[in-house]
């Protein structure tokens, strides 16, 4: 299994990526720079990665959305490649329209770092089928732009066609604003595309992967990934 | 010719920024609401038909400018 992770002037969780990819999974994994017009042969999946890719100049993932790089990336999705993207790689990809949506301002206006609890609303994805439906994980949050919104009909449409991959929850899994750190619509945390190759999160799996940096409540969303690819 | 286009968030899309100028506004005691920040964007376009230039810059608001999700901008011919 083979791991592209595209690198941004700003870019600050490539290492994560790379770190939870590859020395924790034991995938090849290698990091793209932005400026390259291709992936690497035979990619299987693109992991975006945090950060502050160009500064957050114009709005968060707006430039790094036309990086050359990105037009592979874009190729590569609609092959029916996986592309996940996390916190500013979701800001990224909403930019790139590789997924509906925009990451605004938090609510409180500050920026949060803290745990949150997620409930998996798709256990049908290649990045969630080694959970189940409605299970409940623990994983970090790190940002200022994380509150999902979507044009209320644009928002309907994706509730509809199930296009929530991940809820902020209680530790039980129970829903509500009280439970939503940023004032995302509907407590989306994460989404997917129409074909559900494409998924973009602000939580951080790839931060929680490593026993021996503390807890592994993302490992989940990783098994999920490595059950796809046992079977290539 | 100079272009001049102002990108503001749609009504109705929270604006945490205009919300915290507006409470520091009030701690200063004036009278104000609806605080909202937007972002101001000068450029030089060649060309020297107002109406040709303006479609120039909404074309770039339509590609990069402006998600149209949250933002929307008008755009002045100066």
């Amino acid at each position: 299994m083979r791991v592209a992770v595209p690198v941004f002037p700003g870019s600050n969780c490539d290492h994560d990526a790379l770190h939870a990819c590859g020395t924790v999974m034991g995938w090849d994994t290698v990091p793209v720079w932005h400026q390259e017009a291709r992936l690497p042969e035979n990619t299987d999946l693109v992991f975006i990665p945090g950060g502050f890719s160009y500064g957050d100049y114009l709005r968060c993932g707006a430039i790094a959305a036309l990086a050359p790089i990105m037009a592979d990336v874009k190729r590569h999705a609609d092959n029916g490649g996986l592309v996940m993207g996390v916190c500013n790689g979701f800001q990224i990809l909403c930019e790139a329209q590789l997924l509906p949506g925009a990451l605004l301002r938090n609510e409180s206006l500050r920026f949060i770092h803290t745990d949150v609890h997620l409930r998996v609303e798709r256990a049908d994805l290649p990045f969630t089928r080694a959970m189940k439906a409605g299970e409940v994980f623990r994983v970090p949050i790190a940002h200022a732009e994380g509150n999902f919104t979507l044009e209320p009909a644009d928002l309907a449409d994706l509730e509809a066609r199930g296009g929530v991959a991940l809820r902020y929850c209680s530790a039980k899994g129970e829903i509500g604003a009280d439970h939503v750190p940023n004032g995302a619509m509907n407590g989306i945390a994460g989404i997917v595309n129409l074909k559900g190759n494409v998924l973009g999160m602000m939580p951080h799996p790839e931060r929680a992967v490593d026993p021996k940096l503390g807890p592994t409540g993302g490992l989940g969303m990783f098994r999920s990934l490595e059950a796809v690819f046992a079977r290539v | 010719m100079k272009v001049r286009v102002s990108v503001q968030l749609k009504p109705g899309i929270l604006d945490p920024q205009g919300k915290a100028v507006e409470q520091g506004l009030h701690g200063f005691a004036f009278e104000v609401e609806h605080v909202r920040i937007g972002r101001l964007i000068e450029m030089d376009i060649p060309g020297s038909d107002p109406a040709e230039v303006k479609a120039k810059a909404q074309a770039m608001c339509d590609k990069l400018l402006v998600n149209p999700v949250m933002e929307k901008a008008s755009i002045e011919v100066l």
